[in-house]
């Protein structure tokens, strides 16, 4: 028995030089974002900067021209008010499929789960036609309405709700509550860990978004992270300090996120591959 | 039991609200409750499908505006069969799948394995290979791209190093454009496959290992003989839904290198915004959103069918 723990703990040893090995990249764009453009190509690699350049890279990025700060508030905005649009819809939805019953539910239901096959891109022409039609292009209110719709959310939102005892709900109503308040005081509270679930993967989802802003923007001013990365290299493409400072920039925040909340981030992977 | 003795209390305690009366208005609530998520779907998913079938049965350049749309028949569709751009995409999609779904799932299924048995910290590996998943991959892309330099790069200044006179250019060459795409996107992948393994190991039962401990299998006959059987169902849902993922890949496409150099590491769906955002070729671009449909269709019926037996033993 002792000989077995001391071989797995070897192995663990081995995969955590392995993990550490894996994470290189995102090392060595930490360690050139903190020095100057001519350190960064130096050969073997200065992993701890010999001349700190950290404040100005990070003045470059936040301070210059093309600020951005600017972009950071549009990519928050749209993926909160994202956030918060779709776990409305999608718990509204899931409610409906997991607690009430009502003709034609069975049918929306498997119609909800054959629409999962639609592959955005396929339908990207027409919907950059609508968005156009409707004179919502190059506002961040195109990019909202998209992504407030999710049948893969409802699903999940509705397996959860399912788990919810119905003599909660019948209380309720027996209390003299409508449906509106079993949802908004008894559904929503009862799923939180759920709701706070899909709440950060569709966090996560938007902000790292590429291809939505990039077809549905235009405007400078209006333009996401992941744009900004864009617009970024083709003005400073050649300062590597200064694109691994905006690439940190970008990862950042939802690296702190995601290590904050690892378990329900890695659940919430989970289930959805498990179940769906 | 419980439903009637609420149906019965209800009934009694609150006279005016009939049965057929609350089943109305259960109906009507259901329906209120669903509509936002159902309308959004019609309009932004079902309805757009429908329209991009028609379209590609034209040819319509966005700028004339709606009465320039002219019905062509299936022309889009024989045109595509002809066009070297998309062919050489749909190979590029092809080698792109085969290149990164076996490897991944490959190595997701071992890593998985040992963090699940022999590895301590398991949260620690979990949330380690998974950080990259989490990361803008337009921001990995800047790093990588930067890590890929021909000359100056670390990685082939390493390579140099090991002796290598001549490594390839990466993301310029384009003999190698394409597998050094395919090299980030397995990075960025690996820490999900390991998740989703992992969640599919941890529904086995410890009973199976320990009786087959007591028969004397050891760790690799375990692995061999009850994790991969038990895992057939993990494995379908991700050799589906990686292949379908592959198919989308875009984003580092377009960042790093525009579907070049000459076009060796062009895809389908780069193709489709080449012509339906660059060129508003529209009716071109719906019917390559087209085929891209209908190629994660005949994927997905192909898994489907070829493993449907094996998954249910």
């Amino acid at each position: 028995m002792k000989k077995v723990q001391v071989s797995n703990l070897l192995l663990t040893l081995l995969f955590a030089a392995l993990s550490l090995f894996f994470l290189l990249p995102l090392f060595w764009m930490l360690s050139a974002a903190s020095k100057t453009e001519l350190d960064v190509w130096t050969f073997p690699i200065q992993w701890i900067p010999e001349q700190w350049n950290f404040i100005q890279n990070f003045k470059a990025v936040w301070m210059g021209d093309v600020s951005f700060s600017l972009f950071y508030l549009n990519s928050l905005k749209i993926s909160i008010l994202s956030t918060i649009g779709t776990i409305l819809v999608c718990s509204m939805a899931g409610y409906a499929l997991a607690k009430l019953n009502f003709k034609g539910k069975g049918l929306i239901f498997s119609l909800m789960m054959a629409f999962m096959m639609i592959p955005e891109q396929a339908t990207l022409v027409p919907r950059y036609i609508m968005i156009k039609e409707m004179g919502l292009y190059d506002t961040h209110t195109s990019l909202i309405l998209l992504g407030l719709f999710s049948s893969y959310f409802t699903f999940l939102l509705r397996q959860f709700m399912l788990g919810i005892h119905s003599d909660m709900l019948e209380a309720a109503e027996l209390d003299g509550a409508g449906f509106i308040r079993v949802f908004w005081s008894v559904v929503l509270p009862l799923s939180q860990p759920i709701l706070a679930t899909v709440g950060i993967i569709k966090f996560i989802w938007t902000w790292n978004d590429y291809q939505g802003p990039l077809i549905f923007l235009y405007s400078n001013n209006l333009f996401t992270i992941p744009l900004g990365m864009q617009f970024f290299k083709e003005e400073f493409g050649t300062r590597i300090s200064v694109m691994m400072m905006a690439s940190l920039s970008a990862i950042v925040p939802l690296l702190i996120l995601f290590l904050l909340l690892q378990k329900k981030v890695i659940n919430g992977i989970a289930i959805g591959g498990v179940k769906g | 039991m419980i439903n009637e003795q609420a149906e019965l209390r209800k009934a009694a305690s609150v006279p005016p609200r009939t049965y057929w009366n609350r089943k109305r208005r259960e109906t009507l609530a259901g329906w209120l409750f669903i509509a936002p998520e159902a309308l959004g779907m019609l309009l932004l998913a079902v309805f757009p499908l429908g329209f991009s079938l028609f379209l590609s049965l034209t040819e319509w350049n966005l700028i004339g505006g709606l009465s320039a749309i002219n019905y062509i028949g299936l022309d889009n569709f024989i045109e595509l069969f002809r066009d070297n751009l998309f062919l050489r995409a749909l190979k590029n999609n092809l080698l792109f799948a085969l290149g990164t779904v076996p490897i991944t799932m490959l190595l997701g299924v071992i890593m998985a394995g040992l963090i699940h048995k022999k590895l301590y910290a398991k949260s620690y590996f979990k949330v380690a290979f998974f950080v990259p998943y989490i990361c803008s991959t337009v921001a990995v892309a800047a790093v990588w791209s930067a890590l890929y330099h021909p000359s100056k790069g670390p990685l082939n200044q390493f390579l140099i190093q090991l002796g290598l006179s001549d490594p390839p250019r990466w993301l310029v060459d384009t003999s190698f454009s394409l597998i050094a795409i395919m090299i980030i996107y397995i990075w960025q992948l690996m820490g999900y496959q390991i998740i989703i393994f992992l969640a599919g190991m941890t529904n086995i039962p410890d009973e199976l290992y320990e009786a087959a401990r007591i028969d004397g299998a050891n760790g690799t006959q375990q692995f061999r003989l009850i994790t991969l059987p038990l895992l057939a169902p993990t494995t379908f849902f991700l050799a589906i839904t990686s292949t379908i993922s592959s198919f989308k890949v875009f984003d580092m496409i377009k960042f790093l290198t525009n579907g070049g150099p000459v076009h060796s590491s062009t895809v389908i769906v780069y193709q489709i915004y080449e012509e339906g955002f660059k060129n508003f070729r529209m009716g071109y671009a719906s019917a390559m959103s087209w085929m891209l449909f209908l190629l994660i269709l005949l994927v997905t019926s192909i898994t489907w069918m070829s493993q449907s037996k094996k998954v249910h033993a």
